[in-house]
């Protein structure tokens, strides 16, 4: 387990203040931010490559906070690779284990299951020069895999590769977790990635950690709207959460009243998926409380799916598919219906 | 393709003339010399003791300055390539101020101090080592004025060098000596050598500096200079003419070995 302490890193321009983390031993942890909130100095933090102005760290109750990055047993992987350049594959998948001195043949052995786990039998004897980049992502993470981590630390590691080599390591990411359960560390600013992948996830912004949850707490209850942003909300209101008649409680924005289900009363946000929306040319008869009639101002293709816009007012984001789109025949100006259910609204 | 491209292009025609002036400039002087020698005078001198002696100790004094500014040098080099300080920019220019200053001027700063009179010269006269007209104070002129050279050159090389791989070799279980000694200087092994051979190179050409330290014993350039006072130009020539070529041998070959190694 990792637990990290009122970390503070600071970077001139950037500031990460009273960072509080815990990791479960085994888990897949990622890390979201967008680009330049620091999450690579984070990592490098908890390594112990970057000195600390404040906090610390422990790791399996042993605290590491002054200890050396070579006494931590903890492995980085970079968004790009640091392969040692003079040094074969092989020579680089095993530049921990001739470090610690251990015996040839157990070098052998651990390096012929390395190569087989990720694939890599065939590039050994090559220099890191000649690899495309989703070779070098692997001998990375074999060179980092080699010396057992306790913890993996993984930055931005899909970031620089082509969609196809990314969506085939992203897969081994998760297998080689599933198999071998080594404490991860995952930064990504891609919100589909850490979806895909994490345990929990935490989002950090505006130089703190917004949320810690489940992908599925991050995606439907974000805490923020920082969060809600950056989950790709879309539907985000400011407005005031008040009793209705039946003592169901509303939330009002633009004149509108939502049904919603939350305890809170009085100023909040209001979260609501684009994909929780129904759109309808008729009032669409369902035990769903939200039903509001309003006109397409703004449609955005995105191949198999659209985005409409539907200004009610306020401006509702709806998902819908190209099949639905075209079977509907719907265009800008048209007036449609829409329906969604109290408890598909976050209240934050 | 380029070829066409170079004819019909004024700009690449006025710099290859230009260009080609200096070109010139540099090497019609050194073969006019070499060519205008009388190749049984020129076996004469290599035969004279008193030359062989003094290109031997120039080529050897130059060498030991570069093994001392090797090891004191690289470390400096690594320092100011990784870390940033207050007064970084200070140090930095002061190093390089044996590159500007006349080395007449340099000889005498360095007899003041290496001189008897001043700590650091009796100090080290206490243990036996003199350095007015001594082989010792010839490496210390020419690692004076040479030393520039390894610690630029060094320092490039070491900043070529991400610092995330040493960080990746530390997380690897290296201590920093080993990451030191198994990544950083590998990886900017060529410029370090670069550095060492312009180092050596220019340990070797320099006069200004030794002659005020140590006019005996007699290094090749101050042999030239003797014999061309005493004796007039065509006693110097052939001693200038051996160093040349002697200088152009080991350069050629040390550059084809650098060369060669970047290939690899």
């Amino acid at each position: 387990m990792i637990r990290v302490r009122n970390l503070w890193v600071d970077l001139g321009e950037f500031v990460l203040k009273d960072a509080n983390i815990d990791i479960n031993h085994g888990e897949y942890f990622v890390i979201l931010g967008p680009t330049g909130a620091g999450k690579t100095v984070l990592l490098e933090s908890i390594a112990g490559l970057y000195p600390l102005k404040e906090g610390r760290i422990w790791l399996n109750d042993e605290e590491v906070t002054k200890l050396e990055p070579e006494k931590r047993g903890i492995s980085i992987v970079y968004q790009d690779q640091m392969l040692f350049p003079h040094l074969s594959v092989k020579d680089n998948i095993t530049f921990g284990l001739r470090i610690r001195k251990m015996k040839p043949a157990e070098i052998e052995r651990t390096l012929s299951w390395l190569a087989g786990l990720l694939g890599i039998q065939h590039l050994l004897s090559r220099k890191p020069d000649t690899l495309s980049g989703g070779e070098k992502q692997k001998v990375a993470l074999a060179r980092a895999l080699s010396v057992k981590p306790r913890l993996l630390l993984l930055d931005e590691p899909l970031s620089a590769l082509d969609p196809n080599s990314r969506e085939i390591l992203q897969r081994e990411l998760r297998s080689i977790h599933e198999e071998y359960r080594v404490t991860t560390v995952h930064v990504t600013h891609d919100f589909e990635e850490a979806i895909a992948l994490a345990d929990r996830v935490a989002v950090i912004g505006d130089g703190c950690v917004q949320q810690i949850g489940t992908p599925e707490q991050i995606f439907r209850q974000p805490g923020s709207e920082f969060v809600a942003r950056f989950a790709m909300v879309r539907n985000i209101f400011r407005g005031e959460v008040v009793e209705g008649e039946d003592g169901d409680a509303r939330f009002r924005v633009d004149g509108v009243n939502l049904s919603v289900v939350t305890g809170h009363r009085g100023q909040y946000h209001a979260s609501l998926r684009p994909e929780d929306i129904i759109v309808s040319h008729a009032p669409f008869p369902s035990s769903a409380r939200n039903s509001f009639v309003g006109r397409i101002t703004g449609i955005a293709d995105k191949g198999s799916t659209l985005l409409l816009t539907v200004k009610v007012p306020p401006d509702f984001v709806c998902l819908i598919t190209r099949n639905s789109f075209d079977a509907m025949a719907l265009s800008i100006g048209d007036t449609v219906y829409l329906t969604f259910k109290a408890s598909a609204v976050n209240i934050f | 393709m380029e070829k066409q491209w170079l004819k019909s292009n004024k700009l690449t025609l006025t710099f290859i003339l230009l260009g080609a002036i200096i070109f010139l400039f540099i090497i019609v002087p050194l073969f006019r010399m070499i060519f205008a020698s009388d190749p049984g005078i020129l076996r004469e001198t290599l035969f004279d003791p008193e030359v062989t002696k003094a290109i031997l100790l120039t080529l050897w004094a130059a060498l030991i300055a570069t093994g001392i500014g090797f090891v004191l040098g690289v470390p400096l080099a690594y320092l100011l390539a990784r870390y940033e300080f207050r007064g970084k920019k200070i140090v930095e220019g002061l190093i390089d101020v044996p590159i500007v200053v006349p080395h007449t001027a340099a000889g005498i700063a360095l007899l003041f101090v290496f001189g008897r009179n001043f700590f650091m010269g009796s100090a080290f006269n206490s243990v036996g080592i003199q350095f007015v007209d001594s082989t010792a104070g010839i490496v210390v002129a020419m690692l004076f004025v040479s030393i520039p050279f390894l610690i630029d050159s060094a320092k490039e090389g070491f900043k070529k060098v991400d610092v995330r791989l040493e960080k990746v070799a530390r997380t690897l279980g290296a201590s920093s000596w080993q990451t030191f000694f198994r990544i950083s200087f590998p990886l900017a092994w060529r410029s370090i050598l670069s550095g060492n051979i312009m180092m050596w190179a220019r340990g070797i050409s320099e006069f200004g500096a030794v002659i005020i330290l140590a006019y005996h014993p007699m290094i090749a350039p101050t042999l030239i200079y003797e014999r061309f006072e005493t004796y007039g130009l065509t006693y110097s020539r052939p001693v200038a003419v051996l160093l040349i070529l002697i200088s152009l041998i080991i350069f050629v070959v040390l550059r084809t070995l650098v060369q060669r190694g970047k290939q690899r």
